[in-house]
């Protein structure tokens, strides 16, 4: 682990990508201390500063009711993080073990589960969440339940595909001879084998989650305003291209350098780990 | 016959999955609190005009029963009504559904035609300047929503340099009799080549919006597949022959890296379905998102089960394509007939 983090900082790629990774989390931590406006987090309204370009204190501008854009980013960040935290808190969990039943088991239960899983996997994700988030009221909680329910069938499928190779290894052979029960083999035997695969697909992820929520959000079937949101705030944007440019470019280029940040880590993390590209 | 049986086999199980995705999608319509009934009326209706609809739409009736009717109905060409237009689901789709195809048939084509070319450079110059040039730029690329570069596209190139459109499939000054609602066709049909060629400078920065991350996926996973193709001892011997650089990399490089790389840009497609709606709420194409929005925002729940399966149903055709192409390509597979 401690090998994994001197070599991340010696790649020039992954040490940029720790950098913006850093700033960005430290920045959603800290918000409260940073921040210019703290207050603009919420509904304030200041038609004095409306719709200004980025001019010192605004650094990236204000929006269409003078909130500070800068700060906005900040606390929607925070937001954004949350939100990954939680989902693959909760999917990866599930999707590793029904993938690690299904490839471990075979016959039947892999058949059913593996079938599920293609169910999930049919339905693309963003009209997938956006269903799922319609039906139910676009809420921080709904849009994490609807997040997850994507989100697990791509760790199953990963998992599932290990498990298989796995099992015809020298180790589980030993295992099984040795009358281990099926539990101990799947989850202590070959799990383990599986977590630099899993923690690369993790890192990857946390990015791709920050980007589909925000994707909900663009729709305006995510987190409802007055919370600062990157997505939303690039809708409400949109409307005023070109000539309010700042409202769309920078919560935009905020969600491409936090997720690159998460993308450059985990490029590297698969070339030092030696996970291959799924 | 393994290549009949292959299809036959893969045939049933797309079914399997599509009839787990209509019971899934009917299932989430059905849980979700509400009554369809009483969405439908309005809150102004009468308790018996609600009760009365409830009836007819067998609302009363238990789970699996109620799902035996819509598929029967389904069976029968009829997804219901919408209650957002009023008129059968089925052809709010059939109207929508061509200009949001067109727009991720000419994407996939990007993703393809400047995908595969960026990872074989990619892994041919590896370690160099060029292939750590494509690697940053195809990770940019997967790095933002498609809703994000469709904005910088257009601030870029439709309003900063005005070369293409803003907005829209088509001029309005044109009119085009539909056909086969796909505008690239149409217009040709009306022997109207100006009229084409307007259409295509409509597609060309919104379709290139979508295809973004998906060239960046193609580019990657085929640059990783090559690279590990390029240490198998069969290169070693072809190049110790002097068999020139470029027909190893085509022959013997290129087509076993390509199979592994199919299967997730049939993937990749999928996910272009779904950003399809992204890319057409900025470009304000006439697409199925602004319906399937909509639909949703208003809980229209045959027309949201209606776009959903329609949209699967899509991929898994897709998804059929590609694996029939990989059994084409990787004799391996079409022989074993193996399910992965």
């Amino acid at each position: 682990m401690k090998k994994t983090l001197v070599i991340l900082t010696r790649n020039p790629l992954s040490l940029i990508g720790l950098l913006l990774v850093a700033t960005v989390v430290l920045s959603a931590i800290f918000a409260d201390f940073i921040v210019p406006f703290p207050d603009h987090q919420g509904a304030v309204v200041d038609f004095v500063n409306f719709n200004k370009p980025p001019e010192w204190p605004y650094i990236f501008g204000t929006d269409l009711v003078g909130r500070d854009l800068f700060t906005r980013i900040i606390y929607a960040y925070r937001i954004s993080l949350a939100l990954g935290l939680v989902v693959l808190a909760i999917a990866v969990p599930i999707g590793v073990a029904i993938g690690l039943f299904a490839g471990y088991l075979g016959g039947w239960t892999e058949y059913v589960l593996m079938r599920v899983t293609d169910v999930f996997l049919s339905i693309p994700p963003l009209v997938l969440a956006m269903s799922v988030m319609g039906l139910l009221e676009p809420t921080l909680t709904n849009g994490m339940i609807a997040v997850t329910a994507m989100w697990w069938p791509w760790y199953t499928r990963l998992v599932y595909n290990l498990a298989r190779s796995e099992k015809e290894e020298g180790y589980v052979l030993a295992a099984e001879i040795i009358g281990a029960s099926r539990l101990h083999i799947m989850f202590r035997e070959i799990l383990p084998n599986c977590v630099p695969s899993i923690l690369t697909k993790m890192t990857l992820d946390f990015g791709f989650v920050i980007l589909i929520a925000s994707s909900l959000s663009f729709l305006g079937l995510g987190v409802q305003p007055p919370t600062p949101d990157l997505g939303s705030m690039v809708a409400e944007g949109a409307k005023y291209l070109p000539d309010s440019w700042w409202l769309t470019v920078f919560p935009g280029l905020a969600i491409l350098v936090a997720v690159f940040g998460f993308n450059l880590i985990g490029d590297a993390l698969r070339e030092i780990l030696g996970v291959e590209e799924q | 016959m393994p290549f009949v049986r292959l299809l036959a086999k893969r045939l049933g199980t797309s079914l399997i999955v599509l009839i787990g995705v209509s019971l899934l999608i009917f299932a989430i319509a059905r849980v979700i609190p509400g009554d369809p009934a009483r969405i439908a009326l309005g809150p102004n209706a009468t308790a018996d005009a609600v009760a009365a609809l409830r009836d007819k739409l067998h609302l009363n009736d238990p789970f699996l029963a109620q799902y035996g009717y819509f598929l029967a109905d389904l069976l029968r060409g009829n997804l219901g009504t919408s209650l957002y237009t009023n008129r059968p689901v089925v052809d709010d789709i059939a109207q929508f559904l061509p200009a949001t195809m067109e727009l991720v048939i000419v994407a996939g084509i990007m993703m393809v035609a400047l995908g595969l070319p960026l990872g074989i450079l990619s892994a041919r110059y590896r370690g160099t300047f060029i292939d750590h040039a494509i690697r940053l730029v195809t990770l940019l690329g997967v790095s933002a929503p498609s809703f994000v570069w469709a904005v910088i596209l257009m601030l870029l190139f439709a309003y900063f340099l005005p070369i293409f459109p803003i907005a829209g499939r088509l001029s309005d000054s044109l009119t085009i009799p539909p056909h086969t609602g796909f505008l690239l066709i149409d217009t040709l049909v009306a022997g109207n080549p100006g009229a084409f060629i307007d259409a295509v400078k409509h597609l060309i920065l919104p379709a290139f919006a979508l295809a973004l991350s998906g060239i960046g996926q193609a580019a990657r996973l085929v640059r990783s597949n090559m690279v590990e193709t390029y240490q198998k001892p069969y290169i070693e011997m072809a190049e110790a022959y002097g068999f020139p650089e470029k027909r190893i990399a085509r022959r013997y490089a290129f087509r076993p890296s390509l199979i592994p790389s199919l299967t997730i840009i049939g993937l990749d497609f999928a996910a272009m379905l779904g950003n399809a709606f992204l890319v057409e709420a900025v470009y304000a194409w006439p697409g199925l998102s602004r319906y399937g929005v909509a639909v949703i925002l208003r809980k229209d729940l045959n027309a949201i089960v209606g776009t959903v399966l329609i949209i699967s149903a899509v991929f898994l055709i897709v998804n059929l394509i590609v694996d029939l192409m990989v059994s084409i390509i990787n004799p391996r597979i079409r022989l074993s007939q193996r399910v992965s």
